[in-house]
Formats: C-alpha cells, sequence, structure tokens
C-alpha cells in the first residue's frame, strides 16, 4: 500500500510539470490551431535560463533564504523565455499566419531541430549539474513515504501558476480577448481585438509556464542537456490532447494522469512483466486510444461547424 | 459619413468587386440589396478589413481607412455585425456583451450601455448568464446587434440580420434598428437578401448584381421599380 502511494504521489510530481507544459500547448492551439512544437525546447531553454541566472547571480542569491533565491531564479528565466516565445512567434509563425497550417507546422519542426542544436553549439552537448536552488532534503514525519523537498516546491509552484493563470484567463481583459479569439477569430477582430497581440501574449504566458516546468524538472532530476526538452515536451502534448486541446483545465488534468499512468508503469514494470524502459511509450499507447475512442479528449467539446 | 469608391476585391484569380462605390449619408439607413454572390458581405468585409481591397478606397468621416485592420476600424467607431452572427458560443451572454466594449474603458459607461440594450431586447436580460451558443438564431442575432452597440458606434453594418430567424423575430430585430436610428442617430448600412424587408426601413439602397452596383435611387423609388419588383420583390 504504502509503494502505492508512494508511486502514485512520485507520478503526481511528475505530472505538475507535465500541465506546466502542457498549458502552453492548449493555449497556442486555442488561438491560432496549430501545434507549436518548439513547445518543449523552449522549457528546455527554460532549464538553462535558470542555470545560467543562477551561475550570473551567485553570489546576490547565495546571500538570500532560498525561497526568494529561487523565486528571482524563476521569474526571471520565465521571463526571458517569454521573450523568446514571442520572438519565435514573431519571426517563424507569424509571416506564414495566412498560409496552410501544415505550412506553419513543419516550421514549428524545423525551429525545435533549431533551438536543440543551437542549445548544443552554446550550451555543450554533455549534462550539466542543476544547482541546489531548492535545498535536497527529505521532508520528515511522513510514515514509510519519502518526499523531497523539490517536490513540495513542485506542487506548491504549480498550483500557484494553475490559479494564476486561471485568473488572467477568466478574469481579465486579456484573458477575455484570448477566449473569444479561440472561439471567432473574426468576431474577435471586429470587437476591436488586436489578434497579433493577443497572439504575442498568449505565446509569452505559454512560454513562461514551460519555463517554469524546465527549471523545476531540473531541478527534480539535478542536470540540464540541450535535448532535456524532447521527451516532456511530447508528453504534454500527449497530456494537451488527453485533456481535449484548446481545453486549459484539460491540460492539466491531461499532465497529472499522464505523469501518474507513466509513474505506476515504471514502478510496477516488474509486477507486470514489462520492461521498464517502455514507460517512454506509456504516453503515445494512451494518445493512440484517446484518438481511437474520444479524440476530442476528456474535457474537450466537439467542434461543430454552425452554418 | 461613410463612402466606398471604385472598391476592387478578388478572392485569389476570380474577381468578386469591379469598383463598387456607394455613399452613406450620417443617420440614415442605406440598404444594399442583391442575390446570393453579388457581392454584399464581400462589400462589407472589404470596409471592415476583413479582407484586403485590391483597389478603389474607403472613407469614413472624411479620413481615408482603406485596407486598416479590422481593430483599427472599428475604434474610429464603425463596427460590423457580420453575417451569421458570429457570437461567442462558448461565453456568456453578458462576456458577450463585455467583448464589445473592449475598446473601453468607462466601466460606468459601459454598465449604461448593458441596461440600455437589455430595454431593447429583454429576451437578453433573461439570459444574461446563459452561454451565447444555447440562444436561438433570433436571440443570437439580438446579441449580435447588441454587441456590436456595445463599442458605441456611430456607424453600423449588420449583414443579413434576417438570415434563418423566425419571422416574429425578424419583425422585432428591425423595428429595433429603426428605433437605434432614430433615437440615438445611428448610421445603417444594411446589407440584406429580404429586399422588401430592408428596402421598408431604408431611405436609399443600392443593387448589387455580380460585383457592380446596377442601380441605386431612394428606397421608395426602388419599391416602384419594375426591374427591382421582378427580380428582387418577387412580383
Amino acid at each position: 500500500m504504502d509503494q502505492f502511494v508512494q508511486q502514485l504521489l512520485n507520478g503526481l510530481f511528475l505530472g505538475a510539470i507535465y500541465a506546466l507544459i502542457a498549458l502552453g500547448y492548449t493555449m497556442v492551439y486555442g488561438v491560432l490551431r496549430f501545434i507549436n512544437f518548439a513547445h518543449g525546447d523552449v522549457f528546455m531553454l527554460g532549464a538553462f535560463g535558470g542555470l545560467y541566472v543562477h551561475k550570473a547571480l551567485a553570489p546576490l542569491l547565495n546571500a538570500l533564504p532560498w525561497p526568494l533565491a529561487l523565486a528571482v531564479v524563476m521569474l526571471a528565466s520565465m521571463a526571458i523565455c517569454a521573450a523568446l516565445g514571442i520572438a519565435i512567434e514573431y519571426f517563424a509563425y507569424r509571416p506564414l499566419r495566412n498560409r496552410p497550417r501544415l505550412n506553419v507546422l513543419i516550421t514549428a519542426i524545423g525551429v525545435s531541430l533549431f533551438i536543440e542544436y543551437t542549445g548544443q553549439l552554446v550550451f555543450g552537448a554533455t549534462q550539466q549539474p542543476f544547482p541546489a536552488i531548492i535545498p535536497r532534503q527529505n521532508i520528515s514525519g511522513l510514515g514509510g513515504l519519502t518526499v523531497t523537498m523539490t517536490q513540495v516546491i513542485v506542487v506548491v509552484v504549480t498550483t500557484a501558476l494553475l490559479i494564476g493563470l486561471r485568473y488572467i484567463v477568466m478574469r481579465t481583459r486579456l484573458g477575455l480577448a484570448m477566449r473569444a479569439l479561440s472561439l471567432n477569430p473574426t468576431a474577435a477582430a471586429l470587437m476591436g481585438v488586436n489578434t497579433s497581440v493577443v497572439i504575442s501574449f498568449t505565446f509569452g504566458l505559454g512560454s513562461a509556464l514551460a519555463a517554469a516546468g524546465g527549471i523545476l524538472y531540473a531541478s527534480l532530476y539535478p542536470s540540464v542537456d540541450p535535448f532535456m526538452g524532447i521527451q516532456p515536451g511530447i508528453k504534454a502534448f500527449v497530456a494537451a490532447v488527453l485533456g481535449g486541446i484548446g481545453n486549459i483545465p484539460g491540460a492539466a488534468l491531461g499532465g497529472m494522469i499522464i505523469g501518474v499512468v507513466e509513474t505506476l508503469v515504471t514502478g510496477y514494470s516488474q509486477k507486470l512483466g514489462i520492461p521498464s524502459g517502455y514507460k517512454e511509450g506509456v504516453a503515445f499507447i494512451i494518445l493512440i486510444l484517446i484518438l481511437l475512442f474520444k479524440p476530442s479528449g476528456l474535457l474537450g467539446k466537439v467542434e461543430r461547424e454552425k452554418v | 459619413m461613410l463612402e466606398v469608391n471604385q472598391l476592387e476585391v478578388s478572392y485569389g484569380t476570380i474577381k468578386a468587386l469591379h469598383g463598387v462605390s456607394l455613399k452613406v449619408p450620417e443617420k440614415s439607413i442605406v440598404t444594399l440589396i442583391g442575390a446570393n454572390g453579388a457581392g454584399k458581405s464581400t462589400t462589407l468585409r472589404a470596409i471592415s478589413g476583413l479582407i484586403r481591397a485590391g483597389g478603389g478606397q474607403v472613407k469614413y468621416d472624411g479620413k481615408e481607412i482603406t485596407n486598416q485592420s479590422p481593430h483599427a476600424v472599428v475604434s474610429k467607431g464603425l463596427c460590423h455585425v457580420p453575417e451569421g452572427r458570429m457570437v461567442f458560443a462558448n461565453l456568456t451572454v453578458e462576456e458577450n456583451l463585455r467583448m464589445g466594449a473592449y475598446l473601453r474603458r468607462d466601466k460606468a459607461g459601459i454598465k449604461e450601455d448593458v441596461d440600455y440594450a437589455f430595454t431593447m431586447f429583454p429576451r437578453l436580460k433573461e439570459r444574461i448568464s446563459q452561454l451565447a451558443g444555447t440562444l436561438s438564431g433570433g436571440e443570437q442575432q439580438m446579441l449580435a446587434i447588441a454587441r456590436a452597440l456595445m463599442s458605441k458606434p456611430k456607424c453600423l453594418m449588420l449583414d443579413e440580420p434576417s438570415l434563418g430567424i423566425a419571422p416574429m423575430l425578424v419583425r422585432a430585430i428591425f423595428d429595433q434598428i429603426v428605433k437605434i436610428n432614430k433615437e440615438r442617430g445611428l448610421t445603417i448600412l444594411l446589407v440584406e437578401q429580404n429586399a422588401n424587408l430592408a428596402l421598408a426601413i431604408s431611405h436609399y439602397g443600392y443593387v448589387l448584381e455580380t460585383g457592380k452596383v446596377i442601380l441605386e435611387d431612394s428606397a421608395a423609388a426602388l419599391r416602384q421599380n419594375p426591374q427591382v419588383r421582378e427580380a428582387y420583390l418577387g412580383d
């Protein structure tokens, strides 16, 4: 029983990070109807952003209490990645705004490869250790369960970001414009929405969340490398589809589910008689099942064209 | 107030408008009638910046606004209620109205105008927190008009407000169109397939055929015109 609860918890911590990435996929799909395959690489850049900001500000940060240092590193990296996300949209996707969507999709794959290999050139191809901004210690008093401080922070930060995002989307003027744009771009433009501004905002927001996810992920498996965004990126994409692409709560739910299922499969692989290496395939099996049986996703609505 | 000169629009290699010219004087209701595919909606879409004009000129309030982006056009007080209503289906009636006031910051004025919209269309008030997608076609059209009014336009362009709507609601909607023109002095450019209905409330009319204006006159004269009677009024 303890082992099951332990695995479930581990799955939720991982799932929280998938959720943060999945939100970016789903929001961009909402406003532009395409999958930004470079999103996982922004997640990687977020982790490296954290690493370099920490290096550059080390003397200052070491003098601060660690939660404050974490906040500084995280906010700086989120801001950098928001700017990068906006730049990617501006230079790579905007010129193709009125072209077939397949062109943009292929461009996104190109952008993804460009970031990965430029990353390799700039950061080096080898794994680098990620600094212990969050103290590496276990939380005591949980009986047989092991929970680290990093895992607690993952949950705290993710929850805070989800609440913040919900506020932005549901309560602010730009959030309302985002929702309107995703429902009907023509009508939104006729109401005075500057669609380009809202699209930039969406990319910035999604990229900032991915950056936060990148730092949390790098803190959990304390290392970074230029290709670290590929697997989590693809799994978060599956999470977004699972939750119903374009649906924000769905992306969060999908991320949690993928994280938990993947962790459980790894944890029980021996008992189930499947090699643990198959955990990377779990997300894809879920993707195939979803596409077969509920293509609109768990919380997604079937899109009907009204005439 | 609104002046279109020799407007040309092409979809790919197909020319949809061959130099359409029309004038909408301040505080008047002007209608654009014509068969399906004559270029009525295309004219409105080019004026509001949804599609690019390949030639010609659009002037509003004395200033040229040709090929400006839709949000720039709305901000000048020229609002377009598109064909098919295009309400935001997954937003509530109230959120739809708030979207209409997207460019405004005066909270008190917005509230006042929401109340005005509800006195105009009391059915919307009953459905204030319902999702717009659950409304009937007629109610959606009311919402689309009310939403456009929330931007405080000086000129309103309505595209086929009677399309697919129960006759009883069509009457209510057209009564309100006349009322906002009289009470609020709103200039209206109305596109309609139902020529009878449109000419009954308009001051002036243009007849469009395959991308050209083939006839223009006062609405009263057009209703008597034998050519119009035969082709569009079902005589």
